[in-house]
């Protein structure tokens, strides 16, 4: 991705350092992996307390962004609460990076457990949401996570549902072309497969002789804004459609992250091998409904993938409850003090709306030709 | 010389070997056809998509995400509609990343009237592109420009639109492209796929060089004094023929064409106004709303009180389409007697 480099803003940690949690400190690791009842699919404890702690991070995140909105300190939020189990699995999967080189992302607007587990700061979500010009996406120009970070290979989220799912054929065709094995993601939801984008995109994905190394995902969360699942689809799954397009596809429960990290492990390893497509359906729980549109609130009696993970690492002695509770502390804290440094922080001017309509800033108002 | 669409496959040729563009896609681009209006045939870099308007912008976004250059192309503009609001994205992807994304990507796609297409292969798009913010817009009215333009075009980091008149496609300039034989014959055995037996076939490019048509920058293809006709493609053609014929009778007009629609070269426009004092628009989209009402009202505002004579727009009129049968058609385009007539009213007008 081609990167304007006059205009800097947000925090920008590096590779490395995004790796680790920064609460794990809190954490007590216990010595045993695994319960015989319940051995986690085999993933290491590391593994298992890095997507604890990143959910755990996702979510109070996610929170805080509702906050700030109801109190009126933003003007919309959407997000994703509830989809942890699958997002940050495939944000720590990604080979992240720069360039032909590294995996490309076309993510949706509920993809801030993938943006988290790729590193990106808490102060920098928060920024957008508030729209700040240190916002790092959209220099206050968008709304709530409509994440850009072109370090990460991350393309712009669009309000407009399933346009991303051709862009990312496009990634996808010139990394084939590049020959390195990375590979284009693209997430997006239930309803949005309605879209002819959609089609679009496992046409383009499945041509014989050329298909493209791209992992197509829906995360199923039943629902469009209001339109439940069986108000727009026929298919039994969502992934049924891929099939008949030759593309392998499978179901999987989105709201356990080790199904998920499992699943999408060896797909992208499919992908990667074969340089050719493959189809997750996650089915995920949308637990803070659409967005602000319609209040933002928790559906208490739905699946909690992150509270369900959670109790399950404590009952499998991998996690103590009172580090468990700690992450979430410092991770609250972490929200609240980064909401009082944004707030202080500079808004976009006005003259600004004339800068980067073209590259370099060249001239786009007509009153000056 | 070299036809629009001659001029045009050796832009692509010259940008395939030289300016790195690495594909040249669309509906019917690739071989065997190389583009219904032949375009693209003999291109290394052409393939075929799947008949998909939206596929196709969609994967050229992707592909300049990535930074590598692309040339993209709806069949025909009538069909690009159902694209808008990609093309919308496009336009709009380096603003709302706050200028951290580039889109350096060319869709370029035939548009207008002329070679009686009817209802859907006569549309214009030139007024739609305009309200397409973070586009370039080009429309070239000779081989010339239209291998210049081509260049600018790929180069250009911001996307840009390439609109290119059916009705032109056959036609020859009279100025050659740097590199093109004198011999027109011996360019269309270099470079045209033979009709029959084109198994196998490979073109033989001519040495060409590298010209550009800078964006923005239009052209006064005949000078005048008494009015000035502001144009674009297809029309600059018609109103030069006017332009000869009324010469004759003493009116003198000077002809500019525009050649980019966005940004458009106003201190051309600007000038040649304040010379003539009158000034008439010229183009074939539809008349509501179109391209030349926005020049109209920046020459109001800002020439009012150097103008003899009240602006005109001369435009394809407010039509749900254009019919097949040729009254139809022409009565639905400016043709030569309606900018003839346009003309004179506007240089008979006393203020
Ligand atoms: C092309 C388009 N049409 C309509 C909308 C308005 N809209 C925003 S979100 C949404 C529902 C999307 O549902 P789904 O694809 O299931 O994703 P979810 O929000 O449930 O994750 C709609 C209709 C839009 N953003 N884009």
């Amino acid at each position: 991705m081609s990167k304007k480099t006059t205009v800097k803003a947000g925090s920008k940690p590096s590779a490395k350092k995004a790796a680790k949690p920064t609460a794990k400190a809190a954490t007590k690791t216990s010595k045993k992996v695994t319960t015989k009842a319940d051995n986690f699919g085999g993933l290491s404890e590391e593994i298992l307390l890095r997507m604890h702690d990143l959910m755990v991070k996702s979510r109070v995140l996610e929170e805080r962004l509702i906050k700030i909105y109801k109190a009126g300190e933003a003007y919309f939020w959407i997000g994703g609460p509830g989809e942890e189990a699958f997002g940050v699995p495939l944000g720590m999967l990604a080979n992240k990076g720069q360039g032909l080189a590294h995996d490309w992302f076309h993510l949706h607007y509920r993809c801030t457990p993938t943006l988290l587990a790729l590193g990106m700061t808490m102060i920098d979500s928060i920024r957008l949401i508030m729209n700040r010009s240190t916002d790092p996406s959209t220099g206050g120009r968008n709304f709530a996570n409509h994440y850009c970070f072109p370090q990460w290979n991350v393309a712009p989220v669009t309000s407009p549902i399933e346009v991303q799912y051709p862009i990312a054929c496009g990634t996808a065709h010139a990394q084939k072309r590049f020959g390195k094995k990375a590979i284009s993601i693209v997430t997006g939801g239930d309803a949005g497969t309605a879209e002819g984008d959609f089609a679009s995109a496992l046409i383009l994905a499945s041509r014989k002789g050329q298909e493209l190394p791209i992992l197509i995902t829906v995360q199923n969360n039943k629902f469009g804004i209001s339109t439940p699942f069986e108000g727009q689809h026929g298919e039994t799954n969502i992934a049924d459609r891929a099939r008949a397009f030759n593309i392998r596809s499978r179901v999987i429960n989105g709201n356990d992250p080790v199904e998920s990290y499992l699943a999408m492990q060896e797909e992208m390893e499919y992908i990667r091998k074969t340089g050719k497509p493959s189809f997750i359906e996650a089915h995920v729980t949308r637990l803070y409904g659409h967005s602000s549109a319609d209040g933002a609130n928790k559906k208490t009696h739905m699946f909690d993938p992150v509270f369900e993970f959670e109790n399950r690492l404590i009952k499998a002695g991998i996690i103590s409850e009172k580090a468990a509770k700690k992450i979430w502390e410092i991770y609250e804290e972490e929200g609240v003090l980064a909401q009082e440094k944004v707030r202080q922080e500079p808004s976009p001017t006005s003259e600004s709306v004339w800068d980067h309509v073209f590259v370099g800033n060249e001239n786009a108002d007509w009153r000056k030709f | 010389m070299a036809s629009v669409a001659q001029a045009i496959r050796m832009a692509l040729h010259y940008g395939e070997k030289n300016l790195g563009v690495k594909d040249i896609f669309g509906q019917d681009v690739g071989a065997p056809l190389g583009g219904v209006f032949t375009a693209t045939q003999g291109l290394k870099n052409a393939w075929n998509s799947p008949l998909d308007e939206r596929g196709i912008i969609g994967m050229a976004m992707g592909i300049a995400m990535t930074g590598d250059r692309c040339v993209a192309e709806i069949q025909f503009a009538d069909y690009i509609f159902n694209t808008i609001d990609l093309l919308k994205i496009a336009g709009n992807t380096l603003w709302c990343t706050n200028g951290q994304v580039e889109l350096p990507m060319v869709v370029m796609t035939p548009v207008g009237a002329g070679i009686f297409g009817s209802v859907y292969h006569s549309h214009s798009f030139d007024a739609w592109a305009s309200r397409l913010p973070g586009w370039k817009i080009v429309m070239p009215s000779n081989p010339l420009d239209a291998y210049g333009l081509m260049l600018s075009a790929i180069k250009d980091p911001n996307p840009v639109l390439y609109l290119k008149s059916k009705a032109l496609m056959r036609h020859k300039g009279d100025e050659l492209i740097p590199g093109e034989p004198v011999d027109e014959k011996e360019l269309k055995a270099m470079i045209d796929k033979p009709v029959q037996n084109a198994e196998g076939w490979k073109p033989r490019w001519p040495d060409l060089e590298e010209y550009m048509v800078p964006i923005g920058k239009g052209k006064i293809t005949h000078s005048g004094e008494h009015i000035t006709v502001v144009t674009y493609s297809r029309m600059v053609h018609l109103c030069d023929e006017v332009a000869a014929k009324l010469a004759q009778e003493g009116i003198s007009v000077e002809v500019i064409d525009l050649r980019s629609i966005y940004p458009y070269d106003w201190q051309l426009i600007k000038s040649s106004i304040e010379k003539t004092g009158r000034v008439l628009f010229v183009n074939e989209d539809t008349e509501v709303t179109n391209f030349g009402e926005h020049l109209a009202y920046r020459a109001t505002q800002e020439l009012f009180y150097q103008l003899m004579a009240r602006p005109r727009v001369l435009a394809g009129k407010n039509l749900p389409g254009i019919g097949l049968h040729p009254n139809l058609e022409k009565n639905s385009v400016p043709q030569l007697t309606d900018i003839e007539l346009a003309i004179r009213e506007v240089v008979a007008e006393v203020p």
